[in-house]
C-alpha cells in the first residue's frame, strides 16, 4: 500500500503518467502488436503434446479392410439421393447392419430468407443409428456425424456405413457409437442436439427423440468428397469462437502421422523450417487465418454446435487435390477406426489439455498464458489514458473569483443523456431491423434480407447524426470537464467490454482491441472536425468487419475487389443476425447492444462542441 | 418534496420489478424510507458534542446544512438504483427482508429508543446471527445520545449496558422459544445457526469461504472454520476502542465487515452498506484510491457472470478463474472500507490539528500512513 498511500510517491507517479502518457501508450500498443506477431515464431512456443493419460500410452492395431464396401455404400447413397434425404434407405441400411435406427424431423422458419444457402422455411429429417456396446452399460457415447446436404458428400456416408459394419463385429467397445446423418447441416445438427439434451435454446421445433445413448463424450464430423484423398484438413473453430480440447487435435494429427497421411490446418501444408523467415511467415499466415475465423464467431463445421454442450468435437475434411500420392478408403477407414478406438479408451471427458489456444501449425500451439500479454498491453493503453484523464479531472483549478464547484464539475444530465441515447440506438440496432422488415418491404423495392441488412446499416449511420441534435436540445453548458468525464466513462466501458469478450473469444477481443484502442485513446473534440470524424469512422466496428473480410480473402488466396468486399460485408451482417437467431450466437447482440453504443459515446466526445 | 421524489422513484422501481413480488418490494420501500430518516439525524448529534475542540482554520471541513440537504435523497437513490439491489429483488432473496430489519434497527438506534432497537437487533440476529456484532455500535450511539460517559468505571454506563443487553438477549430468547413452540423441536438451531457457523455447503458465491473449504483437508477443517468465523467478529473490539466517539461510522464499518467476511454473503449485503456511502460525501477530498477501487468493483461485478458462464456452461475454465474474480471483488470492498476509514480518521486529525500542517521548523508537512 505504500505506493498508493505515500503522497510523495503518488506525486511522482502522477507526474510520470501525465508527462509520458502518449509515448507510453504508443509503446504499449506497438508492444502488444509485436508480441502477437511474435507468437507465430516457432522456436518461441510450445510443441504439441497429449495431456490425457488414457489417450497417450495405448497402442491401437487397426484392421479395417472394408474400403470397397465404403465405395459401394457411397454409390448407392448418391443413387437414392435424387429427391433430397433418402430417409428410408438409410434407416433400412442401418437396421440391416444391426444398429438401432431412428429418425428425427425438425422444422424452422428463419427470421428472413438466407440468400447464401437459399432457404427460408426449413423442414428436414435427421437419421441416426446407435451401435450399442455389447459389454457396457450404455452410459457414454461417441458421435460420428456427416452433413448430408453438403454437395458431393456421399463418400462420407459410405465410409460411415462401412465403419458401422466393421465396428459391429468388434467386442471391445466400452461406449455406444452414434452415427448421425443430419440434413440442412447446422440447423439439423442444432435440432438433434437440442432434442438429445432436451433443452430449447433456439426456437426450433422438432419431434421427440426416440433413442438415446448416454452422455456424449466426443464427436467427429466428417466431410469426404471423393473416392481417394490426398490430405485431411481439420477445423477446430466453433460457435462464438469456442474451441475443442487440444487433445482432440493432437489425436487427429498423431493418427495422420501413424498412417502416413498428410494432414493440414487452415488448408496450409506443414513445413519443417519454422525458424526461417519463410517458415515464420507461413506460421503467421496460418495463425492469422485461425484468428480471423475464430473472431467471426461462426462455426466452421457441424462440430461447432457440440462444444456448447461440453462435448469436444472437430470436423475432418478429406481433400482431393492434384498431388500425386493418394490414399484410398482403407487408409481413411483405418484412420477413423484408430481415432474412435482411442476415444473409446477415455475414462472421463477430455479436460486435461488446453481449451484456449491458437494454432500456427499442427505441431505447435500458443496457449492462453502466451497470447494474453499481447491483449493486456493493448488494454494497458486504455488504462493509461483513463488514469491520465482521471488525474486531469481531479486537479480542480484555483478560482479566485466566484466560479464555484457547480460550473466545473459536469452535471448528471450532461453525461446521462449521451449514454442513454447511445444505448437506445444500440437497442434500435438490435430490434428494429427484424421488427420493421414488413414495413420496409412495402415501401421499398427490396427483398427481405436486403431490407434487414440495409435497415441495420441505416440505423448505424443514423446514430452518427445524433450528437449535433442532442447538444442543441440539452439545456446545460458544454465544458471541457464534460467531455473528459464522458471520454473516461467510454474508455472504461470499452476496456470492460474488450476484457469480457477476450475471455470468451480471444480473437474477437484482440481484433477489436487492435482496431478500437487508437480511436478511444486519440479522440477529442478538435477544431478539425472532418479529420476526427474520418478517423473515428475508419476506426469503427463496421470497418473492422469490412477489413476482416478483405484480409481473410487475401490470406485465403482468393482476393476480392472493393465491390465484392461490400457484397460480402452485407452477407456477413445478414449471416451474423441469422446465426444469432438460429444457433444463439452472441456476436451480433454483443456488437449491436454493447460495442456500438460504446463507439457512439466516443463519437459524441468527438463532436462535443 | 424529497419524500415525493422518493415515492415516485420507489414506485417507478416497483413497476419495473413486477408488482407480484409485493413482499420484497414492500421491504425495499420501507428500507429506503428508513435510510432517509436516519441520515438527517446524525450530524446534529456530532456537531453539538465537540465544537469546542477544533482548530481555528478548519472551516471548510465542517459540514453545513445546505450541503447536507440532498443527502437523504442520495442515500435513497444509492440504494434503490443500485444494480445489486435490483438483482436481489429479481432473485427474490430474503436478504431484502434482512436489510429492512437492519435498517429499522439503525433508525431506532438513531432515534434513541433502546427498546425498539434491541427488538430489531434481536430479530436481525435471529435471522442471520452476524448482526450480533452491531450490538457494540448501537450501545455506543445510545450512550452518546443519553450523554453517558463511555467507560467501564462509570456506573451509569454499566447499568445502561446491562439493560440493553438484557433487552436484546430477552427478545432473542423470546423469538427462539416462539420458534420452538411453532416447530415443537429444537432442530431448527443446528439447521440455521449451525449451518451458518459450520459452512457445510460449498456452492460458489461471492464470499471467500467456499474455495478454501473445498480445497482443505478434513483434518484442519474445524480449525479454519473457527479462524474464519472469529475473523468476522474480531474487528468489533479494536474498532469500538478507536471509534468510540463516532458510533455511526462504526455502525457503517461494522455492517461492511459483516457483508465482506460472513460465511454466505450476497450482493444484497453489499448494497446495504453502499447505501450509507453518501452520508460521508465530505470525506471525498481525503479518499486516496477511489478510482482504483471503483474500477476494481465494477470490473469484477461484470466479470462474475462471464467467468461463471465459462466455468459452468462452456467447461473451458475452472473454479480458479471464478475465485480470482471473487478475490478481486473482496479486495476491492476491503480497500473501499479501509479508504473511507483512513479518510475519516484523517479528517478528525485535521479538525483538531488544523488543515495546513506545520512541522517543527515551520515548513509545510504531509501526513503519511505507514
Amino acid at each position: 500500500m505504500g505506493l498508493l498511500s505515500d503522497p510523495s510517491h503518488r506525486q511522482v507517479l502522477t507526474k510520470l503518467i501525465t508527462k509520458m502518457s502518449s509515448p507510453l501508450c504508443l509503446l504499449c500498443y506497438v508492444a502488444g502488436i509485436t508480441w502477437f506477431l511474435g507468437l507465430a515464431f516457432e522456436p518461441l512456443i510450445l510443441r504439441m503434446y497429449t495431456s490425457e493419460n488414457a489417450m497417450g500410452s495405448t497402442m491401437v492395431d487397426e484392421n479395417f479392410v472394408y474400403g470397397d464396401r465404403a465405395l459401394l455404400y457411397g454409390r448407392e447413397f448418391s443413387g437414392h439421393r435424387r429427391g433430397g434425404m433418402p430417409v428410408d434407405w438409410l434407416v433400412k441400411t442401418l437396421s440391416g447392419l444391426g444398429l438401432e435406427a431412428h429418425t428425427q424431423s425438425f422444422s424452422r422458419t428463419l427470421p428472413f430468407p438466407d440468400e447464401l444457402r437459399e432457404r427460408y422455411m426449413v423442414m428436414g429429417t435427421n437419421v441416426y443409428g446407435i451401435l450399442r456396446a455389447s459389454r457396457a452399460a450404455s452410459t457414454e457415447s461417441i458421435v460420428l456425424s456427416t452433413p448430408v446436404d453438403v454437395k458431393q458428400n456421399s463418400q462420407a456416408v459410405g465410409l460411415l456405413l462401412a465403419l458401422a459394419s466393421y465396428f459391429r463385429g468388434q467386442i471391445y467397445w466400452a461406449k455406444d457409437i452414434i452415427l448421425l446423418f443430419n440434413e440442412h447441416d447446422m440447423i439439423g445438427m442444432e435440432a438433434w442436439l437440442e432434442a438429445y439434451h432436451d433443452v430449447n435454446v433456439t426456437a426450433i421445433s422438432s419431434s421427440v427423440m426416440q433413442g438415446r445413448a448416454g452422455a456424449i463424450q466426443a464427436a467427429i464430423s466428417i466431410e469426404l468428397s471423393s473416392d481417394v484423398i490426398t490430405s485431411f484438413d481439420v477445423s477446430v473453430e466453433g460457435l462464438d469462437g469456442q474451441l475443442p480440447n487440444l487433445d482432440l487435435v493432437n489425436l487427429f494429427s498423431s493418427f495422420c502421422q501413424k498412417n502416413g497421411v498428410l494432414c493440414t490446418i487452415q488448408g496450409k501444408l506443414p513445413r519443417r523450417d519454422g525458424d526461417t523467415l519463410e517458415g515464420y511467415l507461413h506460421s503467421l499466415h496460418t495463425m492469422l487465418l485461425m484468428v480471423l475465423k475464430q473472431g467471426s464467431g461462426k462455426a466452421q463445421g457441424d462440430h461447432g454446435l457440440f462444444l456448447r454442450y461440453h462435448i469436444e468435437a472437430i470436423t475432418i475434411r478429406g481433400i482431393n487435390s492434384f498431388r500425386q500420392y493418394k490414399f484410398d478408403m482403407v487408409t481413411v477407414g483405418k484412420l477413423f477406426e484408430g481415432i474412435v478406438r482411442k476415444l473409446n479408451n477415455l475414462l472421463e471427458r477430455l479436460h486435461q489439455s488446453y481449451f484456449f489456444y491458437l494454432l500456427p501449425s499442427l505441431s505447435r500451439f500458443v496457449s492462453i498464458g502466451y497470447y494474453m500479454p499481447a491483449f493486456i498491453f493493448l488494454l494497458l493503453v486504455l488504462m493509461l489514458k483513463a488514469l491520465d484523464l482521471w488525474i486531469k479531472l481531479s486537479k480542480v483549478p484555483a478560482c479566485p473569483t466566484d466560479c464555484g464547484d457547480e460550473d466545473l464539475r459536469p452535471g448528471f444530465l450532461t453525461i446521462a443523456v449521451p449514454v442513454f441515447i447511445c444505448h437506445a440506438m444500440g437497442l434500435a440496432l438490435y430490434y428494429v431491423p427484424l421488427l420493421c422488415q414488413d414495413t420496409a418491404i412495402k415501401h421499398f423495392p427490396v427483398s427481405e434480407t436486403e431490407a434487414v441488412v440495409f435497415t441495420s446499416i441505416a440505423i448505424y449511420v443514423a446514430g452518427m447524426a445524433l450528437p449535433h441534435n442532442t447538444q442543441r436540445a440539452l439545456p446545460v453548458e458544454l465544458t471541457d470537464y464534460g467531455w473528459m468525464t464522458l471520454k473516461l466513462m467510454a474508455i472504461l466501458y470499452l476496456s470492460l467490454l474488450l476484457g469480457s469478450i477476450a475471455l470468451i473469444n480471444f480473437s474477437l477481443g484482440f481484433i477489436l482491441a487492435v482496431w478500437l484502442t487508437p480511436a478511444a485513446a486519440l479522440v477529442q473534440p478538435a477544431h478539425y472536425r472532418l479529420l476526427t470524424a474520418l478517423l473515428l469512422m475508419l476506426l469503427s466496428p463496421a470497418t473492422v468487419v469490412i477489413l476482416g473480410i478483405y484480409v481473410y480473402h487475401e490470406l485465403a488466396e482468393q482476393p476480392v475487389s472493393a465491390l465484392d468486399c461490400w457484397q460480402l460485408f452485407l452477407q456477413a451482417v445478414a449471416e451474423s443476425i441469422l446465426d444469432h437467431h438460429l444457433y444463439g450466437s452472441i456476436v451480433y447482440p454483443f456488437a449491436a447492444l454493447l460495442l456500438y453504443p460504446c463507439w457512439l459515446l466516443l463519437w459524441n466526445v468527438a463532436f462535443w462542441k | 418534496m424529497k419524500l415525493h421524489l422518493l415515492y415516485t422513484c420507489s414506485i417507478s422501481l416497483l413497476i419495473m420489478q413486477n408488482l407480484s413480488l409485493w413482499q420484497w418490494t414492500l421491504s425495499l420501500h420501507l428500507h429506503s424510507m428508513l435510510l432517509l430518516r436516519i441520515s438527517t439525524k446524525l450530524w446534529k448529534q456530532r456537531i453539538a458534542f465537540e465544537l469546542k475542540k477544533y482548530a481555528p482554520d478548519i472551516i471548510t471541513l465542517v459540514r453545513t446544512p445546505k450541503e447536507m440537504y440532498h443527502i437523504p435523497l442520495k442515500v435513497a437513490l444509492f440504494f434503490l438504483l443500485n444494480p445489486f439491489t435490483v438483482l436481489t429483488c429479481v432473485a427474490k432473496s430474503t436478504c431484502a427482508i434482512n436489510n429492512a430489519i437492519i435498517a429499522v434497527f439503525v433508525l431506532a438506534t438513531v432515534k434513541g429508543s433502546a427498546f425498539i432497537s434491541a427488538i430489531f437487533l434481536a430479530l436481525a440476529a435471529y435471522q442471520s446471527l452476524y448482526p450480533v456484532a452491531l450490538f457494540a455500535p448501537a450501545l455506543l450511539y445510545l450512550a452518546q445520545k443519553h450523554h453517558l460517559i463511555v467507560s467501564f468505571h462509570s456506573m451509569d454506563f454499566v447499568v445502561y449496558l446491562l439493560k440493553y443487553a438484557v433487552m436484546f438477549i430477552g427478545c432473542l430468547l423470546i423469538s427462539l422459544c416462539l420458534s420452538f413452540f411453532l416447530l415443537s423441536s429444537w432442530s431448527f438451531i443446528p439447521s440455521t445457526y449451525g449451518f451458518i457457523l459450520s459452512v457445510p455447503d460449498l456452492t460458489p458465491n461471492i464470499g471467500l469461504f467456499w474455495y478454501f473449504f473445498a480445497e482443505m483437508f478434513e483434518h484442519f477443517r474445524l480449525f479454519f472454520v473457527c479462524v474464519f468465523q472469529i475473523n468476522v467478529f474480531f474487528y468489533t473490539l479494536p474498532l469500538s476502542v478507536k471509534l468510540r466517539d463516532h458510533p455511526m461510522f462504526f455502525m457503517f464499518i461494522q455492517i461492511a465487515i459483516i457483508a465482506i467476511f460472513k460465511s454466505y454473503p450476497t450482493v444484497g449485503d453489499v448494497a446495504l452498506y453502499m447505501a450509507f456511502l453518501p452520508m460521508w460525501n465530505h470525506l471525498y477530498r481525503f479518499l486516496r484510491n477511489i478510482f482504483v477501487v471503483s474500477c476494481l468493483l465494477i470490473s469484477s461485478s461484470v466479470l462474475f457472470p462471464v467467468l461463471w458462464h465459462l466455468w459452468i456452461y462452456s467447461g473451458s475454465a475452472n473454479s480458479n478463474f471464478y475465485y480470482a474474480i471473487t478475490l478481486a471483488f473482496n479486495v476491492g470492498q476491503i480497500l473501499l472500507v479501509s479508504d473511507y476509514f483512513y479518510a475519516f480518521i484523517r479528517r478528525e486529525y485535521h479538525l483538531v490539528e488544523g488543515l495546513h500542517l506545520k512541522s517543527k521548523d515551520g515548513k509545510e508537512a504531509h501526513i503519511v500512513l505507514k
